[in-house]
């Protein structure tokens, strides 16, 4: 079991690795989206500085929302992804596999490159931790509830825009707690010792974010692995 | 035309031939007029009691007589969501084909009502509140209510093959139904936690008797129009889908 969900997740990074302008382009995306908000509300710092959770987690959903129709997309129009569901392997595990390889190409650049973008936001070095740490309790949250509208897409008219439909309002949650958990610590930040990690309201969303991740770890795979069966019957 | 459905079952399990479409169809025949009258009584009721007897409110005005619309079609866009996701899952898990028609059929209704208390509410709030909008936990997750009906009917109506948009909306519902109470909490806590709310709902005057049965009346007028509506609804996809059917050649012909 543990080696077919190893090889799933090796086989779809090899992919990716083959095909890196994809995830150049999410990347690319995703400074770009953060590059613009300066531009549209002006370079006064002290707003920067509160708006920046805020914008770096909606662009990083967008981000997401845009890599989705890659999950399952390749697989199922070569034919692999009927394979995988005749398979012996529970097909939930599966998803976790792909899941897990789609958040390692597309959610985990997001949070390595965060420092850089929170640099040009201006936010110091506590609230920049708190920023990419709860991008990444998040995105994982991200690319598993994403799998389910991403397998009941499939082969579907305007497939792109309507995962966005989907998916976008599921992901609110998760927006909250996140850019919360970022936005406190960086109210915080101004405050200095408060208790906490990065202090009590911050380490509240980021509890709650971590109980997103757990719920939609043991839920959403199930709930993808039926909309798949759906989509292929 | 009478249908003619063996009748050999017990009493117990007797209303459960109304699952099978050729028996639902004249049964909702018969409904539709009543729950349609019903509705359309109530209504002439409650808004009577409701804007001309209830009295007007000391701190609102007359303004808060919008309640009589906005507080039933609020209650209405959560529960049918919940009733759409209800048969979505037993469409899904008993293989049904009426339930997830009847899921297709509440969603419109239920996001008419969604965006009826949406508008309503901005409507009330301009005069009350003095904005049109204001971020309110409810407000916004009534808003995210109403993107959730839209993604239910986008996706079915995407779907070429109507066996596949039936199972494929009957996930959403129910991944939907999961988030609404986490999406609910979530944004309670989002606007709580960003600062305190300077408008509350909850800080209204208890009502007066009048206004409560002029509410209480209009919640009942809306839901027979709903139950009427959405019979009527799943009464044309039922003929749509089986049009090839011999019972429904039959029906429509005994009709003409």
């Amino acid at each position: 079991m543990l080696t077919a969900l190893l090889l799933v997740i090796r086989r779809d990074l090899l992919l990716s690795f083959r095909r890196r302008t994809d995830v150049l382009g999410t990347l690319v995306f995703f400074i770009i989206v953060c590059t613009l908000f300066p531009l549209g509300v002006g370079p006064e710092p002290e707003m920067l500085r509160t708006l920046a959770p805020g914008v770096l987690w909606v662009a990083a959903l967008l981000a997401s929302t845009l890599a989705l129709h890659r999950l399952f997309g390749a697989d199922q129009a070569d034919g692999t992804l009927e394979q995988m569901l005749l398979s012996p392997v529970p097909l939930a595990l599966i998803v976790v596999g792909k899941v897990v390889a789609h958040w390692l190409v597309s959610g985990l650049p997001l949070v390595l490159l965060t420092p850089l973008l929170a640099l040009q936001f201006g936010l110091d070095g506590s609230a920049t931790t708190a920023l990419a740490l709860s991008l990444l309790i998040g995105t994982p949250v991200l690319s598993l509830v994403g799998a389910i509208g991403a397998a009941l897409t499939l082969e579907v008219r305007g497939g792109g825009v309507l995962i966005a439909l989907l998916v976008l309002p599921l992901y609110a949650p998760v927006l909250i707690f996140g850019a919360g958990a970022a936005s406190s610590a960086v109210a915080t930040g101004e405050v200095a010792a408060a208790p906490g990690v990065f202090g009590a309201q911050a380490d509240a969303n980021f509890l709650l974010l971590a109980g997103l991740l757990a719920a939609a770890a043991a839920l959403a795979p199930w709930a993808t692995a039926s909309a798949l069966r759906i989509s292929l019957e | 035309m009478q249908i003619s459905l063996t009748n050999h079952s017990p009493r117990t399990i007797h209303w459960l031939r109304y699952a099978a479409p050729q028996a639902f169809v004249p049964l909702a025949d018969r409904l539709i007029p009543w729950l349609f009258s019903v509705a359309a009584l109530l209504v002439i009721a409650g808004l009577y009691i409701g804007l001309l007897r209830a009295p007007t409110d000391f701190q609102q005005g007359d303004a808060y007589r919008i309640i009589f619309i906005h507080v039933p079609a609020a209650w209405l866009s959560m529960v049918i969501y919940v009733v759409m996701a209800f048969w979505s899952g037993v469409g899904l898990v008993l293989n049904t084909r009426l339930s997830a028609m009847m899921a297709s059929a509440l969603a419109p209704t239920g996001a008419l009502f969604t965006f009826l208390a949406l508008l309503t509410g901005a409507l009330w709030g301009k005069p009350t509140w003095g904005a049109w909008w204001v971020w309110d936990a409810r407000l916004t997750s009534e808003l995210i209510l109403l993107f959730l009906y839209i993604g239910f009917m986008a996706l079915q109506a995407a779907i070429a093959d109507p066996r596949r948009a039936d199972r494929a909306g009957a996930v959403v519902a129910l991944v939907g139904v999961v988030n609404v109470p986490v999406i609910y909490f979530s944004v309670q806590w989002w606007n709580t936690l960003h600062q305190g709310s300077s408008v509350s709902l909850r800080s209204a005057p208890t009502m007066a008797t009048l206004m409560l049965q002029g509410m209480l009346i209009m919640t009942l007028a809306l839901w027979a129009y709903a139950a009427g509506a959405v019979l009527q609804r799943l009464r044309a996809i039922v003929l749509e889908r089986e049009r090839h059917a011999d019972w429904v050649q039959h029906y429509l012909g005994a009709r003409v």
